[in-house]
């Protein structure tokens, strides 16, 4: 298994393919292996056609690689699209289909207006419904946290201990968007995006790209002697539109998705040392801590502003400053989480590295929780 | 369909760019009486959790409700 990725930010001079590009050539390098060698390529990329206007993606970035003669596909499921992609490449690599296989998540995002952007992003809601009415992802999530507030008694300082924690981390990763700690006053004093979120409960927009390369295990050693096994992986779904769920508070599908994966990998989500989430708003890292079983449900706002969640603590969430100092890249989120959990296994994080990395779990969202994809990693 | 009790509700201040002009404005989810729930936006008085609210109109087929 290989890994590459981009820095993520803001690059006005860099196109979406340079950066798949540099993504996949780095990963390619990592692991070893050619173009020649590739099999198949796996592409998450969530708004292609709307932010840059291009089309056609998977082959046009694998040309770039010098990869023709090999399926080539897209996979568009919101800011799950390169968790999807991730899963469907291990799919067909368990399957026997295919040996070596490249999977890639992109996104430029910065090119456009920021509500140009929000509107570009509304798009993974229900556009007929919600979307009509004028909600933003911002909004769908204010929403959440509105209720969540109300049914267990989460505050705004829970919700900015989030942002605190993931600031912290990701001032030490050298490819963070932002890389700037900010206090627990910043954090509440920012500027209102949609009650109660502020700028600093909401991920960032950003341009980057991730990649990793998956082979069967019994052919890993032919690639490393280190390699990161992927112990348990599943996709779920459930309504697109927040108005059809039944309760709000909870995201069944990452429920379900971790279920499945725990059950695949033969571990409980007490096992699990530490964990890459889905922090696309600070609320949704807290709902996530509930839903993968970390916590008991409603207690995940107390679990952060505790501190059990930081760096050196009982279990890392987002050692690497999360989507919300990493920046979210939306079709480069989720296999930049394989990467950055894999990074962990390894050994290599640098001044992120945690003392316990021998089995971590990465979680992506898709929408208002309509995809989610969670994968167990470990080594042998 | 005409009235219910909010389920949740937020007020957005950053809008998409067909919403700008309205913004801030209030934004809900309505369980409403009939059944079911449905996303809405909220006309006059600001809202919290638990009110009860009626339709008031409608405008490009987005219901507005309002406080009862």
């Amino acid at each position: 298994m290989g890994i590459g990725k981009t820095a993520f930010g803001a690059f006005p001079d860099r196109t979406l393919r340079s950066l798949a590009v540099e993504a996949g050539e780095k990963c390619m390098e990592d692991a070893g292996v050619s173009p020649s060698q590739i099999e198949a390529f796996y592409l998450g990329n969530f708004a292609g056609p709307s932010f840059v206007g291009q089309n056609h993606l998977a082959p046009y970035i694998a040309g770039s690689l010098g990869l023709t003669g090999v399926p080539c596909t897209r996979f568009e499921a919101a800011c799950a699209s390169g968790g999807s992609a991730f899963f469907h490449a291990v799919s067909s690599v368990a399957a026997g289909l295919n040996d070596i296989v490249l999977v890639a998540g992109v996104e430029k995002m910065t090119s456009q207006t920021t509500p140009k952007v929000t509107e570009i992003l509304a798009g993974a809601g229900d556009m007929a419904g919600e979307g009509r009415a004028g909600a933003t992802f911002p909004a769908l999530f204010a929403m959440i946290a509105k209720r969540h507030m109300y049914q267990y008694g989460t505050t705004r300082e829970q919700l900015a201990a989030v942002a605190v924690k993931n600031h912290a981390n990701g001032a030490k990763n050298p490819l963070a968007h932002m890389r700037k700690v900010i206090t627990m006053e910043q954090a509440l004093a920012g500027k209102m995006i949609s009650e109660p979120l502020t700028v600093f409960d909401c991920s960032l927009i950003s341009d980057g790209a991730a990649a990793v390369v998956i082979v069967p295990l019994e052919r890993a050693s032919e690639f490393t002697d280190q390699p990161v096994r992927i112990l348990g992986i599943a996709q779920t779904s459930d309504y697109v539109a927040l108005d059809a769920k039944a309760d709000i508070t909870t995201f069944w599908a990452v429920h379900e998705a971790a279920e499945k994966a725990y059950k695949m990998a033969h571990v409980s989500a007490r096992d699990i040392e530490f964990a890459e989430v889905h922090d696309c708003f600070t609320i949704a890292e807290i709902v996530a801590t509930e839903d993968l079983g970390f916590i008991k449900k409603g207690e995940g706002g107390p679990y952060v502003l505790e501190g059990r969640t930081r760096l050196r603590a009982e279990r890392p969430i987002n050692a690497s400053g999360g989507l919300k100092a990493k920046g979210h890249p939306v079709g480069a989120t989720g296999v930049g989480q394989i990467c950055d959990v894999a990074l962990q296994i390894r050994g290599e994080a640098g001044e992120l590295q945690l003392d316990r990395h021998s089995l971590g779990l990465a979680q992506n969202l898709g929408g208002s929780g309509a995809t989610a994809v969670v994968t167990v990693l470990g080594s042998i | 369909m005409s009235t219910g009790v909010i389920y949740t509700e937020t007020v957005v201040h950053a809008a998409p760019a067909e919403f700008v002009a309205d913004a801030p404005y209030q934004l809900a989810i309505v369980s409403l009486d009939s059944g079911g729930r449905l996303t809405a936006r909220i006309a006059g008085e600001r809202v919290k959790i638990g009110d009860k609210v009626e339709l008031a109109e409608e405008r490009n087929d987005v219901p507005f409700f309002r406080k009862k």
